[in-house]
């Protein structure tokens, strides 16, 4: 069976045949399975951002494919159209793209674009609301008269509401306080578990990356640099700060351990630190 | 796609018309442009064109960019050209057919008329192509400082037409991204009768808006805690200063527009 995505020596030209010609992409590849998370990470640049926007049909790459359960969704009109909807992508601050005049109508754009019925919508834009924690008084009110975290949650909801198997989100938890990151970050877990959905966040903050994702890409100048589950990733310790990126705190002082001499594995969650530090305890009693 | 769309028309560049005096620069286009309008005759349009001409190969910027500036001007020049070609009385029939005629008189002054509005757009794209916006507005404020006696606000409407200049590229940025967002939310620009379309465009003028007034809501408060507080007594980081060649520049001027009003004295 194909796989659920699957990008295939994606690159991608800025201006291409103009003097102002840049490569932000080249020659990426990689898939995804159902149900996963993927975390991105990368320097300012690095082409995150281009690789989020193919995945939706909203560049069309220079070269290479990308394709969704098997169908390149550059196939026809259609398919691309279709794509934005299986597809949800939220951008970095989100809340700039509010404009309807109630909470309930910008959460509903999405939906009513992808022509479903209104009790549909209606369904849809409360499940939603609910999931980012609005409450259903606040549908009512004008998005502008919200706080900042907030707008931040009816700009996610509306992609919600869309219901697209693939999330991916840009920095949703930029310029948050670390109570609303830890929110935000919940509320996409469990969406992610209620739908089964994949999902794909682009991060800097590599604790919450680490924490949450099954396998971490990090992209280098246009490029994959590395890509693997977090363990693996961090291990590139020295490479990771080569390319202008931080690697957890946990991790640096486990590794800094290493050298030291003790035998730890790199760990990133503190549960797997406690473990660790826990069988290392053990393994000094029993020698 | 949208951030193809070149509005900073400045080619930065070293040659001696880029370092003119931006006000030197202003008041021999003011100057040209007389002359132009002066110019009657083959003989005085040729002195007109050599000018520019030679005011381009020393600007070093290639002259295919005029051109290409040129290219949304096409239907004025063609509009132009045929009018008078039509609609001119003279003596020297050449065609004749049903009721039109085309006279010799009537071919030469199209060809002046189009002419003309050529060599017009050229040097005021001669300006805008070697001087930056900044410098421009700098001019500007220079130029019209005299009119402060009669309470225009001069340093303040210099000031927003730099910040306008300054907020293009952010703006068309903005609009790029609000485009991408409602895009991914299935929003469609691109079909649809008029009204749809005209529709369609709720979602990016609104947060556009918002965005822009936010922008300038910070601007202000951003100039306030520098202290800023208009035009009196503000120095400037780059003086501008007329130095020797922007004399000899409005000397050479000089003499290309006492040339073509000598000529149209004689009637050439």
């Amino acid at each position: 069976m194909a796989p659920f995505l699957e990008v295939k020596n994606l690159t991608h030209k800025y201006s291409a045949g103009t003097p102002f010609e840049h490569t932000a992409l080249c020659d990426v590849s990689f898939t995804l399975e159902r149900g996963e998370f993927i975390g991105v990470i990368g320097h300012t640049g690095s082409g995150k951002s281009t690789l989020m926007q193919h995945l939706n049909g909203l560049l069309k790459p220079t070269s290479g494919s990308i394709a969704l359960d098997g169908t390149d969704i550059w196939q026809d009109k259609k398919t691309t159209r279709q794509t934005r909807f299986r597809v949800g992508l939220v951008f970095q601050y989100p809340e700039y793209q509010l404009f309807e005049e109630t909470v309930y109508k910008d959460i509903a754009f999405g939906p009513k674009n992808m022509g479903l019925d209104a009790a549909e919508i209606d369904r849809r834009v409360k499940e939603s609301a609910a999931a980012v924690g609005l409450s259903q008084e606040l549908l009512t009110v004008s998005p502008f008269d919200l706080s900042g975290g907030q707008k931040r949650r009816v700009a996610i909801a509306g992609v919600l509401a869309m219901e697209p198997e693939l999330l991916i989100l840009d920095e949703p938890t930029a310029g948050l306080d670390p109570a609303g990151r830890e929110e935000i970050l919940s509320y996409i877990d469990s969406y992610r578990k209620a739908k089964q959905a994949t999902i794909m966040m682009v991060s800097h903050s590599m604790g919450d990356v680490a924490r949450m994702a099954d396998r971490l890409i990090v992209m280098n100048k246009g490029r994959i640099a590395l890509m693997g589950a977090p363990g693996e990733v961090f291990c590139h310790a020295r490479e990771l700060v080569d390319m202008g990126l931080d690697i957890p705190a946990l991790t640096r002082l486990f590794l800094q351990l290493k050298e030291l001499g003790l035998d730890v594995e790199p760990v990133y969650t503190q549960e797997q630190a406690v473990k660790a530090l826990l069988a290392l305890r053990g393994g000094n009693a029993n020698a | 796609m949208l951030k193809d769309v070149t509005l900073g028309q400045f080619f930065p560049g070293k040659s001696l018309i880029h370092r003119l005096d931006p006000r030197t620069k202003l008041l021999i286009l003011i100057g040209y442009i007389v002359a132009l309008f002066l110019a009657v005759s083959w003989l005085s349009y040729g002195v007109v064109f050599v000018f520019l001409v030679s005011c381009i190969a020393i600007s070093r910027i290639p002259v295919k960019s005029f051109f290409r500036g040129m290219k949304p001007l096409i239907f004025i020049l063609v509009f132009t050209g045929i009018l008078n070609i039509f609609f001119t009385q003279g003596e020297t029939v050449l065609v004749q057919f049903w009721k039109i005629t085309v006279t010799l008189e009537g071919l030469i002054r199209a060809f002046f008329m189009v002419f003309r509005i050529m060599l017009l757009i050229t040097g005021t794209f001669l300006l805008t192509y070697t001087t930056s916006p900044i410098a421009l507005t700098d001019g500007l404020e220079s130029l019209l400082s005299p009119l402060k006696k009669i309470k225009l606000p001069v340093h303040e409407l210099s000031m927003m037409m730099c910040i306008a200049l300054r907020f293009i590229p952010t703006l068309i940025e903005e609009t790029d991204k609000i485009m991408s967002a409602q895009k991914a939310r299935g929003a469609d620009f691109e079909s649809g009768k008029l009204m749809q379309r005209v529709k369609a465009l709720v979602p990016i003028l609104v947060p556009l808006f918002i965005s822009a007034f936010r922008r300038a809501d910070e601007l202000a408060t951003a100039m306030e805690c520098r202290c800023y507080h208009g035009g009196d007594g503000r120095t400037k980081m780059k003086l501008l200063r007329m130095r020797s060649f922007d004399y000899y520049s409005f000397l050479v001027s000089a003499a290309m527009i006492a040339g073509v009003c000598v000529l149209r004295h004689f009637g050439l």
